[in-house]
Protein backbone atom coordinates (compact mmCIF):
# COMPACT_ATOMS: atom_id res chain seq x y z
CA UNK A 1 0.00 0.00 0.00
CA UNK A 2 1.58 3.26 -1.14
CA UNK A 3 1.90 6.14 1.29
CA UNK A 4 -0.47 9.02 0.80
CA UNK A 5 1.22 12.32 -0.03
CA UNK A 6 0.42 15.84 1.10
CA UNK A 7 1.70 19.07 -0.45
CA UNK A 8 2.14 22.38 1.35
CA UNK A 9 3.26 25.79 0.09
CA UNK A 10 5.13 27.99 2.57
CA UNK A 11 3.43 31.37 2.03
CA UNK A 12 6.47 33.24 3.35
CA UNK A 13 8.71 31.67 0.72
CA UNK A 14 6.35 31.64 -2.28
CA UNK A 15 7.03 34.53 -4.67
CA UNK A 16 4.44 33.67 -7.28
CA UNK A 17 6.57 32.01 -9.95
CA UNK A 18 3.49 29.80 -10.49
CA UNK A 19 5.50 26.82 -11.66
CA UNK A 20 3.50 24.51 -9.38
CA UNK A 21 0.22 25.66 -10.89
CA UNK A 22 1.56 25.08 -14.41
CA UNK A 23 2.91 21.60 -13.62
CA UNK A 24 0.28 20.33 -11.18
CA UNK A 25 -2.87 22.40 -11.63
CA UNK A 26 -4.93 19.86 -9.66
CA UNK A 27 -2.79 20.30 -6.55
CA UNK A 28 -2.29 24.07 -6.32
CA UNK A 29 -4.31 27.27 -6.51
CA UNK A 30 -3.25 30.88 -7.01
CA UNK A 31 -4.61 33.92 -5.18
CA UNK A 32 -5.40 37.29 -6.76
CA UNK A 33 -1.68 38.20 -6.69
CA UNK A 34 -0.65 34.95 -8.34
CA UNK A 35 0.84 33.48 -5.16
CA UNK A 36 0.29 29.77 -4.63
CA UNK A 37 -1.29 27.64 -1.95
CA UNK A 38 -2.20 23.96 -1.88
CA UNK A 39 -5.68 22.96 -3.09
CA UNK A 40 -7.89 21.90 -0.19
CA UNK A 41 -5.90 20.35 2.65
CA UNK A 42 -3.07 19.44 0.29
CA UNK A 43 -3.87 15.73 0.07
CA UNK A 44 -2.56 14.37 -3.22
CA UNK A 45 -5.13 12.17 -4.97
CA UNK A 46 -3.89 8.73 -6.05
CA UNK A 47 -2.20 8.93 -9.45
CA UNK A 48 -0.95 12.51 -9.03
CA UNK A 49 2.11 11.69 -6.90
CA UNK A 50 4.54 12.37 -9.75
CA UNK A 51 3.06 15.80 -10.27
CA UNK A 52 3.52 16.62 -6.59
CA UNK A 53 7.23 15.77 -6.77
CA UNK A 54 7.56 17.59 -10.09
CA UNK A 55 6.07 20.77 -8.62
CA UNK A 56 8.39 20.56 -5.62
CA UNK A 57 11.48 20.06 -7.76
CA UNK A 58 10.67 23.02 -10.01
CA UNK A 59 9.90 25.62 -7.34
CA UNK A 60 12.69 28.21 -7.54
CA UNK A 61 12.00 29.38 -3.98
CA UNK A 62 12.02 25.88 -2.44
CA UNK A 63 8.63 26.77 -0.99
CA UNK A 64 6.89 23.42 -1.51
CA UNK A 65 6.97 20.54 0.96
CA UNK A 66 5.80 17.07 0.04
CA UNK A 67 5.22 14.83 3.05
CA UNK A 68 4.22 11.19 3.33
CA UNK A 69 1.45 10.42 5.76
CA UNK B 1 39.62 65.94 -26.14
CA UNK B 2 37.06 68.09 -27.87
CA UNK B 3 34.15 65.68 -27.97
CA UNK B 4 32.81 65.69 -24.40
CA UNK B 5 29.71 63.80 -25.51
CA UNK B 6 31.75 60.73 -26.37
CA UNK B 7 31.38 58.07 -23.64
CA UNK B 8 34.61 56.70 -22.20
CA UNK B 9 35.80 53.58 -23.97
CA UNK B 10 36.62 50.68 -21.64
CA UNK B 11 40.07 49.13 -21.99
CA UNK B 12 39.90 45.51 -23.15
CA UNK B 13 39.83 42.88 -20.38
CA UNK B 14 42.96 40.76 -19.96
CA UNK B 15 42.31 39.43 -16.42
CA UNK B 16 38.66 38.40 -16.11
CA UNK B 17 38.91 37.23 -12.50
CA UNK B 18 40.11 40.59 -11.12
CA UNK B 19 38.93 43.00 -13.80
CA UNK B 20 35.70 41.68 -15.33
CA UNK B 21 33.57 43.93 -17.55
CA UNK B 22 30.11 42.86 -18.69
CA UNK B 23 30.24 45.41 -21.51
CA UNK B 24 33.39 43.91 -23.04
CA UNK B 25 32.79 42.62 -26.58
CA UNK B 26 34.01 39.16 -25.59
CA UNK B 27 31.36 38.94 -22.81
CA UNK B 28 28.67 40.19 -25.16
CA UNK B 29 29.58 37.63 -27.81
CA UNK B 30 30.06 34.53 -25.66
CA UNK B 31 29.83 34.99 -21.87
CA UNK B 32 29.54 31.31 -20.94
CA UNK B 33 33.27 30.37 -20.83
CA UNK B 34 33.97 33.58 -18.93
CA UNK B 35 31.41 32.68 -16.26
CA UNK B 36 32.89 29.17 -15.97
CA UNK B 37 36.36 30.67 -15.47
CA UNK B 38 35.12 33.11 -12.83
CA UNK B 39 33.09 30.43 -11.03
CA UNK B 40 36.16 28.19 -10.85
CA UNK B 41 38.07 31.10 -9.26
CA UNK B 42 35.56 32.19 -6.60
CA UNK B 43 31.84 32.30 -5.77
CA UNK B 44 32.16 36.11 -5.76
CA UNK B 45 34.61 38.11 -7.89
CA UNK B 46 35.25 41.86 -7.98
CA UNK B 47 36.20 44.48 -10.53
CA UNK B 48 37.37 48.06 -9.99
CA UNK B 49 35.46 49.10 -13.08
CA UNK B 50 32.05 50.78 -12.70
CA UNK B 51 33.36 52.42 -9.46
CA UNK B 52 33.59 48.94 -7.92
CA UNK B 53 31.37 45.96 -8.60
CA UNK B 54 31.00 42.34 -7.41
CA UNK B 55 29.77 39.42 -9.46
CA UNK B 56 28.36 36.32 -7.72
CA UNK B 57 29.17 33.38 -9.98
CA UNK B 58 27.29 30.49 -8.35
CA UNK B 59 23.58 29.81 -8.01
CA UNK B 60 23.92 29.78 -4.21
CA UNK B 61 25.69 33.15 -4.07
CA UNK B 62 23.07 34.68 -6.35
CA UNK B 63 20.29 33.25 -4.17
CA UNK B 64 21.92 34.58 -0.98
CA UNK B 65 22.11 38.11 -2.38
CA UNK B 66 18.63 38.05 -3.91
CA UNK B 67 17.16 37.07 -0.53
CA UNK B 68 19.17 39.59 1.51
CA UNK B 69 17.47 42.96 1.22
CA UNK B 70 19.17 44.17 4.41
CA UNK B 71 22.67 44.33 2.92
CA UNK B 72 21.74 44.68 -0.76
CA UNK B 73 19.51 47.50 -1.95
CA UNK B 74 17.54 47.75 -5.19
CA UNK B 75 17.75 51.55 -5.24
CA UNK B 76 20.24 51.14 -8.09
CA UNK B 77 19.58 48.26 -10.46
CA UNK B 78 21.84 48.94 -13.42
CA UNK B 79 25.63 48.77 -13.19
CA UNK B 80 26.99 51.81 -15.00
CA UNK B 81 30.11 53.97 -15.21
CA UNK B 82 28.51 56.60 -12.98
CA UNK B 83 26.34 56.66 -9.84
CA UNK B 84 23.87 59.45 -10.38
CA UNK B 85 21.68 60.73 -7.53
CA UNK B 86 18.94 58.33 -6.50
CA UNK B 87 15.50 59.50 -7.53
CA UNK B 88 12.40 58.62 -5.54
CA UNK B 89 9.83 56.52 -7.39
CA UNK B 90 12.35 55.74 -10.14
CA UNK B 91 10.51 52.60 -11.22
CA UNK B 92 8.64 51.00 -8.31
CA UNK B 93 8.62 48.17 -7.27
CA UNK B 94 11.82 47.08 -9.05
CA UNK B 95 13.76 49.98 -7.50
CA UNK B 96 12.05 49.65 -4.10
CA UNK B 97 13.31 48.01 -0.91
CA UNK B 98 11.19 46.82 2.03
CA UNK B 99 8.89 48.11 3.42
CA UNK B 100 7.87 50.18 0.37
CA UNK B 101 8.37 47.25 -1.97
CA UNK B 102 5.43 45.03 -1.01
CA UNK B 103 2.52 47.42 -1.56
CA UNK B 104 4.04 48.65 -4.83
CA UNK B 105 4.47 45.08 -6.02
CA UNK B 106 1.01 43.93 -4.94
CA UNK B 107 -0.47 46.71 -6.98
CA UNK B 108 1.07 45.38 -10.17
CA UNK B 109 0.52 41.67 -9.60
CA UNK B 110 -3.23 41.17 -10.33
CA UNK B 111 -3.06 42.26 -14.00
CA UNK B 112 -0.22 39.76 -14.60
CA UNK B 113 -1.58 36.49 -13.15
CA UNK B 114 -1.66 33.37 -15.37
CA UNK B 115 -5.45 33.78 -15.72
CA UNK B 116 -5.05 37.39 -16.88
CA UNK B 117 -2.49 36.23 -19.43
CA UNK B 118 -4.92 33.68 -20.84
CA UNK B 119 -7.17 36.59 -21.83
CA UNK B 120 -4.31 38.32 -23.61
CA UNK B 121 -3.13 35.17 -25.40
CA UNK B 122 -5.38 35.45 -28.50
CA UNK B 123 -4.06 38.96 -29.20
CA UNK B 124 -0.46 37.73 -28.90
CA UNK B 125 -1.20 34.82 -31.24
CA UNK B 126 -2.64 37.28 -33.76
CA UNK B 127 0.39 39.59 -33.44
CA UNK B 128 2.73 36.64 -34.17
CA UNK B 129 0.78 35.69 -37.27
CA UNK B 130 0.57 39.28 -38.53
CA UNK B 131 4.36 39.49 -38.24
CA UNK B 132 4.93 36.15 -39.98
CA UNK B 133 2.57 37.22 -42.79
CA UNK B 134 4.91 40.16 -43.37
CA UNK B 135 7.97 38.08 -44.31
CA UNK B 136 7.10 34.42 -44.87
CA UNK B 137 7.02 34.74 -48.66
CA UNK B 138 10.49 36.34 -48.78
CA UNK B 139 12.42 33.13 -48.05
CA UNK B 140 14.69 34.89 -45.55
CA UNK B 141 14.24 37.16 -42.56
CA UNK B 142 16.02 38.90 -39.72
CA UNK B 143 13.97 37.16 -37.05
CA UNK B 144 15.11 39.57 -34.34
CA UNK B 145 14.29 42.75 -36.25
CA UNK B 146 11.01 41.54 -37.73
CA UNK B 147 9.63 38.97 -35.29
CA UNK B 148 10.95 38.61 -31.73
CA UNK B 149 11.38 42.37 -31.32
CA UNK B 150 7.75 43.28 -32.00
CA UNK B 151 5.85 40.60 -30.07
CA UNK B 152 6.46 41.87 -26.51
CA UNK B 153 6.29 45.56 -27.39
CA UNK B 154 2.94 45.19 -29.07
CA UNK B 155 1.59 42.97 -26.29
CA UNK B 156 2.55 45.42 -23.55
CA UNK B 157 1.25 48.38 -25.59
CA UNK B 158 -2.03 46.49 -25.93
CA UNK B 159 -2.17 45.95 -22.16
CA UNK B 160 -1.24 49.55 -21.33
CA UNK B 161 -3.74 50.91 -23.83
CA UNK B 162 -1.24 52.85 -25.94
CA UNK B 163 -0.94 52.52 -29.73
CA UNK B 164 0.89 49.39 -30.90
CA UNK B 165 2.04 51.53 -33.82
CA UNK B 166 4.27 53.54 -31.43
CA UNK B 167 6.42 50.41 -30.96
CA UNK B 168 9.55 51.82 -32.60
CA UNK B 169 9.45 54.82 -30.28
CA UNK B 170 9.42 52.52 -27.23
CA UNK B 171 12.17 50.31 -28.63
CA UNK B 172 14.41 53.33 -29.12
CA UNK B 173 13.89 54.48 -25.50
CA UNK B 174 14.79 51.03 -24.21
CA UNK B 175 17.98 51.04 -26.28
CA UNK B 176 18.92 54.46 -24.89
CA UNK B 177 18.27 53.43 -21.28
CA UNK B 178 19.59 49.88 -21.14
CA UNK B 179 22.49 49.98 -23.60
CA UNK B 180 23.67 53.51 -24.44
CA UNK B 181 22.88 54.72 -20.90
CA UNK B 182 25.54 52.47 -19.32
CA UNK B 183 28.27 54.76 -20.61
CA UNK B 184 26.37 57.92 -21.56
CA UNK B 185 24.15 59.37 -18.86
CA UNK B 186 22.69 62.01 -21.19
CA UNK B 187 21.06 59.37 -23.40
CA UNK B 188 19.37 57.82 -20.41
CA UNK B 189 18.06 61.15 -19.14
CA UNK B 190 16.77 62.09 -22.56
CA UNK B 191 14.87 58.81 -22.89
CA UNK B 192 13.37 59.13 -19.40
CA UNK B 193 12.23 62.68 -20.15
CA UNK B 194 10.63 61.64 -23.41
CA UNK B 195 8.87 58.71 -21.76
CA UNK B 196 7.62 60.90 -18.95
CA UNK B 197 6.16 63.39 -21.43
CA UNK B 198 4.61 60.60 -23.49
CA UNK B 199 2.92 58.89 -20.54
CA UNK B 200 2.00 62.24 -19.02
CA UNK B 201 -0.13 62.87 -22.08
CA UNK B 202 -1.83 59.50 -21.83
CA UNK B 203 -2.53 60.04 -18.12
CA UNK B 204 -4.05 63.48 -18.79
CA UNK B 205 -6.28 62.04 -21.52
CA UNK B 206 -7.59 59.39 -19.12
CA UNK B 207 -8.40 61.93 -16.40
CA UNK B 208 -11.32 63.08 -18.53
CA UNK B 209 -12.05 59.78 -20.20
CA UNK B 210 -11.14 56.68 -18.16
CA UNK B 211 -10.42 53.49 -20.08
CA UNK B 212 -10.19 49.82 -19.14
CA UNK B 213 -6.45 49.55 -19.69
CA UNK B 214 -3.46 49.23 -17.39
CA UNK B 215 -2.81 53.00 -17.31
CA UNK B 216 -6.31 53.63 -15.98
CA UNK B 217 -5.89 50.70 -13.58
CA UNK B 218 -2.83 52.36 -12.05
CA UNK B 219 -4.50 55.77 -11.95
CA UNK B 220 -7.47 54.27 -10.10
CA UNK B 221 -5.35 52.27 -7.65
CA UNK B 222 -5.43 53.31 -4.01
CA UNK B 223 -2.78 52.82 -1.33
CA UNK B 224 -3.55 51.27 2.05
CA UNK B 225 -4.84 54.60 3.34
CA UNK B 226 -7.24 54.94 0.43
CA UNK B 227 -5.24 57.64 -1.33
CA UNK B 228 -4.46 57.60 -5.05
CA UNK B 229 -0.85 57.00 -6.02
CA UNK B 230 1.38 60.00 -6.58
CA UNK B 231 1.76 60.88 -10.27
CA UNK B 232 5.47 60.10 -10.02
CA UNK B 233 4.65 56.58 -8.79
CA UNK B 234 2.23 55.95 -11.67
CA UNK B 235 4.81 57.27 -14.15
CA UNK B 236 7.61 55.23 -12.59
CA UNK B 237 5.59 52.03 -12.76
CA UNK B 238 4.59 52.71 -16.36
CA UNK B 239 8.23 53.27 -17.25
CA UNK B 240 9.08 49.99 -15.56
CA UNK B 241 6.39 48.02 -17.39
CA UNK B 242 7.49 49.37 -20.73
CA UNK B 243 11.22 48.93 -20.14
CA UNK B 244 11.02 45.57 -18.41
CA UNK B 245 8.37 44.16 -20.68
CA UNK B 246 10.08 44.67 -23.99
CA UNK B 247 13.66 43.76 -24.73
CA UNK B 248 13.71 41.08 -22.05
CA UNK B 249 11.17 38.86 -23.78
CA UNK B 250 12.36 40.02 -27.20
CA UNK B 251 15.74 38.59 -26.19
CA UNK B 252 14.29 35.37 -24.81
CA UNK B 253 12.25 34.68 -27.96
CA UNK B 254 15.24 35.56 -30.16
CA UNK B 255 17.64 33.30 -28.26
CA UNK B 256 15.11 30.45 -28.42
CA UNK B 257 14.74 30.79 -32.19
CA UNK B 258 18.52 31.08 -32.55
CA UNK B 259 18.91 27.79 -30.65
CA UNK B 260 16.22 26.07 -32.74
CA UNK B 261 17.71 27.37 -36.01
CA UNK B 262 20.99 25.62 -35.28
CA UNK B 263 19.54 22.54 -33.54
CA UNK B 264 17.30 20.66 -35.99
CA UNK B 265 16.80 17.73 -33.58
CA UNK B 266 15.18 19.98 -30.95
CA UNK B 267 13.11 21.74 -33.59
CA UNK B 268 11.79 18.48 -35.01
CA UNK B 269 10.97 17.18 -31.56
CA UNK B 270 8.94 20.29 -30.66
CA UNK B 271 7.05 20.07 -33.94
CA UNK B 272 6.27 16.40 -33.28
CA UNK B 273 5.46 17.03 -29.59
CA UNK B 274 4.06 20.57 -29.23
CA UNK B 275 3.01 19.65 -25.69
CA UNK B 276 6.70 19.77 -24.79
CA UNK B 277 7.01 23.47 -25.69
CA UNK B 278 6.30 24.78 -22.16
CA UNK B 279 9.04 22.50 -20.75
CA UNK B 280 11.39 23.59 -23.55
CA UNK B 281 10.64 27.25 -22.82
CA UNK B 282 11.83 26.74 -19.22
CA UNK B 283 15.06 25.15 -20.43
CA UNK B 284 15.66 27.89 -23.00
CA UNK B 285 15.03 30.44 -20.25
CA UNK B 286 17.62 28.68 -18.10
CA UNK B 287 20.27 28.29 -20.77
CA UNK B 288 19.84 31.73 -22.37
CA UNK B 289 18.48 33.83 -19.50
CA UNK B 290 18.37 37.36 -20.83
CA UNK B 291 18.27 39.46 -17.67
CA UNK B 292 21.10 40.44 -15.31
CA UNK B 293 19.90 42.67 -12.49
CA UNK B 294 21.98 44.63 -10.00
CA UNK B 295 22.05 45.61 -6.36
CA UNK B 296 24.00 48.17 -4.35
CA UNK B 297 25.84 46.97 -1.25
CA UNK B 298 24.57 49.11 1.64
CA UNK B 299 26.03 47.18 4.62
CA UNK B 300 29.16 45.11 5.01
CA UNK B 301 28.56 41.35 4.97
CA UNK B 302 29.85 38.09 3.49
CA UNK B 303 28.45 36.06 0.60
CA UNK B 304 29.46 32.40 0.31
CA UNK B 305 32.35 33.27 2.62
CA UNK B 306 33.52 36.25 0.55
CA UNK B 307 33.63 39.72 2.16
CA UNK B 308 31.42 42.31 0.47
CA UNK B 309 31.79 46.02 1.17
CA UNK B 310 29.38 48.97 0.89
CA UNK B 311 29.87 51.44 -1.93
CA UNK B 312 30.16 48.67 -4.49
CA UNK B 313 27.51 47.52 -6.89
CA UNK B 314 26.62 43.85 -7.46
CA UNK B 315 25.97 42.44 -10.89
CA UNK B 316 23.27 39.90 -9.98
CA UNK B 317 23.77 37.49 -12.82
CA UNK B 318 20.82 35.14 -12.99
CA UNK B 319 22.18 33.93 -16.34
CA UNK B 320 25.48 32.86 -14.72
CA UNK B 321 23.62 31.21 -11.81
CA UNK B 322 21.62 29.20 -14.31
CA UNK B 323 24.82 27.78 -15.79
CA UNK B 324 26.16 26.56 -12.44
CA UNK B 325 26.89 22.82 -12.82
CA UNK B 326 26.47 22.29 -9.07
CA UNK B 327 22.82 23.24 -9.47
CA UNK B 328 22.09 21.89 -12.96
CA UNK B 329 23.52 18.63 -14.34
CA UNK B 330 24.82 19.23 -17.88
CA UNK B 331 24.45 22.96 -17.21
CA UNK B 332 26.19 23.86 -20.45
CA UNK B 333 23.80 21.76 -22.58
CA UNK B 334 20.27 22.58 -23.66
CA UNK B 335 18.25 19.58 -22.46
CA UNK B 336 14.93 20.41 -24.00
CA UNK B 337 12.93 18.01 -21.82
CA UNK B 338 14.75 18.80 -18.53
CA UNK B 339 12.31 17.79 -15.79
CA UNK B 340 13.85 19.46 -12.75
CA UNK B 341 14.52 23.10 -13.46
CA UNK B 342 14.68 25.59 -10.62
CA UNK B 343 16.16 28.23 -12.90
CA UNK B 344 16.35 31.82 -11.75
CA UNK B 345 15.69 33.53 -15.09
CA UNK B 346 12.96 35.66 -13.50
CA UNK B 347 14.95 36.34 -10.37
CA UNK B 348 14.62 34.92 -6.87
CA UNK B 349 13.07 36.41 -3.74
CA UNK B 350 10.79 39.41 -3.44
CA UNK B 351 11.83 40.95 -6.77
CA UNK B 352 10.60 37.98 -8.85
CA UNK B 353 9.74 39.45 -12.25
CA UNK B 354 6.18 40.76 -12.16
CA UNK B 355 5.81 39.91 -15.85
CA UNK B 356 7.03 36.30 -15.69
CA UNK B 357 3.62 34.88 -16.60
CA UNK B 358 3.40 37.31 -19.52
CA UNK B 359 6.88 36.44 -20.74
CA UNK B 360 6.21 32.70 -20.53
CA UNK B 361 2.97 33.02 -22.44
CA UNK B 362 4.62 35.19 -25.12
CA UNK B 363 7.51 32.75 -25.53
CA UNK B 364 5.23 29.73 -25.80
CA UNK B 365 2.91 31.40 -28.29
CA UNK B 366 5.79 32.87 -30.32
CA UNK B 367 7.45 29.44 -30.66
CA UNK B 368 4.18 27.60 -31.33
CA UNK B 369 3.07 29.94 -34.10
CA UNK B 370 6.54 30.11 -35.67
CA UNK B 371 7.01 26.32 -35.71
CA UNK B 372 3.50 25.79 -37.11
CA UNK B 373 4.15 28.04 -40.06
CA UNK B 374 7.94 27.81 -40.45
CA UNK B 375 8.99 24.29 -39.48
CA UNK B 376 12.27 24.54 -41.42
CA UNK B 377 14.72 27.40 -40.95
CA UNK B 378 18.44 27.87 -40.39
CA UNK B 379 21.03 30.58 -39.81
CA UNK B 380 21.88 32.45 -43.00
CA UNK B 381 25.62 31.83 -43.55
CA UNK B 382 25.82 35.14 -45.44
CA UNK B 383 24.59 37.10 -42.39
CA UNK B 384 25.91 37.80 -38.89
CA UNK B 385 24.17 37.23 -35.55
CA UNK B 386 24.76 40.14 -33.16
CA UNK B 387 23.99 40.30 -29.42
CA UNK B 388 22.91 43.18 -27.22
CA UNK B 389 25.32 44.53 -24.62
CA UNK B 390 24.83 44.99 -20.91
CA UNK B 391 21.81 44.32 -18.73
CA UNK B 392 19.74 42.27 -21.16
CA UNK B 393 21.33 39.74 -23.50
CA UNK B 394 19.72 38.54 -26.68
CA UNK B 395 20.17 38.52 -30.45
CA UNK B 396 19.61 41.90 -32.08
CA UNK B 397 20.30 40.65 -35.59
CA UNK B 398 19.20 37.12 -36.43
CA UNK B 399 19.41 36.36 -40.15
CA UNK B 400 17.55 33.18 -41.10
CA UNK B 401 16.89 31.32 -44.32
CA UNK B 402 13.36 29.94 -44.34
CA UNK B 403 12.35 26.59 -45.83
CA UNK B 404 14.19 23.36 -46.36
CA UNK B 405 17.88 23.53 -47.27
CA UNK B 406 18.48 22.69 -50.95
Amino acid sequence: MAERLKVHVDPDKCQGHARCKALAPELFELDEYGNAHEAGDGTVPAGLEDKAWLAKSNCPEIAIDVTEE
Amino acid sequence: MSDVEQPAAHPPVTDWVHDFDHTDPQWTEDPFPIWDELRAASPVVHTKRFLGCYLPTTYEAVREIANDTEHFSSRRIIVRDVRPEITRNAAPPITSDPPEHKPAKQLLLPPFTPDAMKKLEPRVRAICNELIDGFISEGKVDAAARYSKYIPVRAIAHMLGIPESDSDLFINWIHMILELGIKDESKLLQAVQEMTAYFGGHIEARKNKPTGDLISYLMNARDKNGNPLEDTHVLGSLRLLLIAGIDTTWSAIGSSLWHLAKTPADRERLIAEPGLIPTAVEELLRAYSPVTMAREVVKETTVSGCPVKPGNMVLLSFPAANRDPKMFPDADKVVIDRRENRHAAFGLGIHRCVGSNLARMEMQVALEEWLKRIPDFRLDPAGTVTWSQGTVRGPRQLPFLLGKAM
